[in-house]
């Protein structure tokens, strides 16, 4: 394997990729750019193309349109077998008459290296199995098996790594720890990684950015931090957390705020953090960011009066509320206890407040529910 | 207790069937064996006289049909092997919604039966088939030369009746490949060809030992096929038995050439399961 292709190396870069399938359009126009050596998530719900995308990247699918490159070469119709790039698949797909060592030389072997012991055997020290050398797939445990496949995508030393939905199958407390071990992997290995899911906790955990994908196109691009603070449309607000968006219209605008009317109560929002195009729009805040009192004592801080507590859950970290607003909308509020104050019952008058900062503005014709119906536990099986 | 002897008294009838109809015949058949004609007697009447010499002059005999029969049942099997491994391959991956419909063509020559569809051979490979005159023209064959009373039509012959024995176990084989591991083939640099020899062959080891042995066997025993399509040329061991039985009445040569074929073929049956090494495939 002397060709180009397979010795690229350098950033990751997708240009104006579409996939459609007849009418079906898996993945729309899309473009992205991502940097060596980061730890990059494609975040979405099921069928929002981010496997397809990452079957396209691999080279298991071609795309209809637009062209991948790695660095300065250019691999859009290159073969699998001649990228540089390997795959954890989302079901393992580990090789059940080999066993473990010969599952993890594959790669190697099929490039021509002969000595194989060593780099094999670095890569099960690095996953922490060494013992099961010479076992069978089928011997192994899901987890185990998550490892050996990882194992063996990383021994080739790929200048891309990725990982369908990897940790999909585990049990939860399994993929917690397996999320971190990832993490410490890639840094330990330096390899980009791009990595495909649908939880967003899982994304938000590993990540250094995550593009979070809709409908075969990317919603919005960023820090972990930066898509959970600032969300630039509905879907993400919803997807990635959960948020309160209340309808509301730019009054005024004073230095670096602009002056929002929500149902006749003045707050204030960022510029910044301001994603209208025009005067309608949705303040977002997210849920743990309110403070919930009696007093009309709020501070320096925003503030919306004249609530009132439909529903209290005890959730042992925090109390979480669903607060009555006077213009009907219910208003999901987390208190952490941590303020040995008793807990707001059911059918009191209280305020709402929160710190100008943590607010967000989002275009006023959006859907207010966009990405919220989807349960990121359900559906593992996805596309 | 009853519930531990339930599975016993269900495996009474089918023990009861097999100790009849197979262990009482086997036993019967190798006493025939080492038995002699009754000195004066009328055909078929023979004395166990334990002469284990008819085995030594039962092949020595017939050792030519012996050679053939394997030498046959070899080539059919090999042909089945390549015709039907990518039909199975093809009904696997590429079947589709069509997967039912496809087994069912391979497995539809069944509704007719056996001796029609190998006399059926016979018309086709025949004087006024639509084979021989386009060969003739073509120069692949000379003018005088026949296709059938030919080892030629017994063994295809005996390739097409046994195909739907090798195609099946095939793609029972080849269907539970999971397709993924033909693509993490592909992500670790092996090509198509090498992902054949690597992954997808070693993968369906099972279906091909399976419909190998379920063609070979049959194959190695039969004499429909070289009665039908063959010649005094291409006679096989089945017949040779067939006729001790039938027509010469030789009961003991006949079973003692049962014998002989039925221990070859076990030994190497053997053999090449243990080469094959299946038993420790999932």
């Amino acid at each position: 394997m002397s060709d180009v292709a397979s010795s690229a190396r350098g950033d990751l870069k997708l240009s104006q990729i579409t996939k459609s399938y007849g009418d079906f359009i898996a993945v729309d126009d899309l473009s992205l750019s991502i940097p060596e050596g980061s730890f990059f998530a494609l975040l979405g719900p099921s069928g929002c193309g981010k496997t397809t995308t990452l079957r396209m990247i691999a080279g298991l699918e071609e795309p209809s349109n637009g062209s991948i490159s790695l660095g300065t070469t250019d691999i859009t119709h290159t073969k699998p077998y001649q990228r540089p790039i390997n795959t954890v698949f989302q079901n393992y797909a580990l090789f059940p008459h080999l066993t473990i060592f010969e599952n993890i030389a594959f790669g190697l072997r099929r490039r021509g290296i002969k000595e194989v012991d060593e780099a094999v055997n670095k890569a099960l020290n690095l996953v922490e199995l060494p013992h099961l050398a010479q076992r069978k797939p089928t011997q192994l445990s899901g987890g185990q098996q998550q490892r050996i496949a990882l194992a063996r995508a990383i021994v080739n030393r790929p200048a891309l790594l990725l990982l369908d939905e990897p940790l999909g199958a585990l049990d939860l407390k399994l993929r917690r720890q397996m999320q971190i071990e990832l993490k410490w992997i890639q840094k330990e290995v330096g390899i980009t990684f791009v990595h495909v899911t649908h939880d967003q906790e899982e994304a938000m955990t590993m990540a250094d950015t995550i593009a979070v994908m809709n409908e075969g196109r990317i919603e919005q691009m960023g820090s972990p931090a930066d898509l959970y603070d600032n969300p630039e449309t509905a879907f993400v607000a919803n997807f990635l957390g959960q948020s309160n968006l209340i309808k509301g219209t730019i009054s005024g605008s004073d230095g670096d705020s602009q002056i929002v009317d929500l149902f006749g109560q003045k707050i204030s929002l960022q510029k910044s953090r301001s994603h209208g195009v025009d005067n309608s729009i949705y303040a977002g805040i997210r849920p743990e960011k309110f403070r919930i009192s009696r007093l009309e004592t709020a501070t320096s801080g925003n503030l919306l009066t004249g609530g009132k507590v439909e529903d209290v859950s005890y959730i042992g970290v925090s109390t979480q509320y669903q607060v009555l607003m006077p213009w009907g909308q219910e208003l999901m509020v987390f208190e952490q206890n941590d303020d040995g104050v008793a807990p707001f019952s059911v059918g009191e008058s209280v305020n709402i407040s929160w710190e100008p900062i943590f607010t967000f503005g989002l275009r006023g014709d959006e859907d207010a529910e966009a990405g919220t119906e989807v349960n990121p536990d359900e559906d593992l099986a996805e596309e | 207790m009853n519930k531990i002897k339930t599975p016993y008294l269900l495996l009474l009838p089918g023990m009861g069937f097999i100790f009849v109809f197979f262990l009482l015949p086997i036993v019967n058949l190798a006493n025939t064996s080492t038995q002699t004609p009754i000195g004066g007697g009328d055909t078929g009447e023979n004395e166990q006289t334990w002469r284990f010499a008819n085995y030594l002059d039962a092949f020595i005999e017939n050792r030519e049909q012996f050679g053939r029969s394997f030498l046959y049942a070899s080539i059919a099997t090999v042909l089945a092997l390549l015709i039907a491994y990518p039909l199975a391959y093809a009904i696997a991956f590429k079947g589709g919604k069509y997967k039912n419909f496809m087994l069912v063509l391979v497995i539809a020559p069944f509704f007719t039966s056996f001796l029609l569809r190998t006399i059926a051979w016979k018309q086709i490979l025949g004087e006024q088939g639509f084979v021989v005159q386009p060969l003739r023209s073509l120069g692949v064959i000379a003018e005088s030369t026949t296709l059938t009373s030919s080892a030629f039509a017994v063994v295809m012959g005996m390739t097409y009746n046994f195909l739907p024995f090798m195609t099946l176990p095939l793609y029972a084989s080849i269907d539970r490949i999971d397709p993924r591991t033909l693509e993490a083939s592909g992500d670790l640099y092996a090509n198509g060809l090498t992902t054949f020899r690597k992954v997808t062959l070693p993968l369906s080891m099972p279906g091909v030992v399976a419909g190998t042995l379920l063609t070979f066997i049959p194959a190695a025993g039969d004499y429909v096929n070289a009665t039908i399509l063959g010649s005094p040329q291409t006679k096989m061991l089945g017949n040779v038995i067939e006729s001790r039985y039938f027509r010469i009445v030789d009961y003991p040569t006949a079973a003692a050439l049962s014998f002989t074929l039925m221990a070859t073929i076990l030994v190497l049956v053997t053999i090449y399961v243990r080469k094959a090494g299946t038993e420790e495939l999932v």
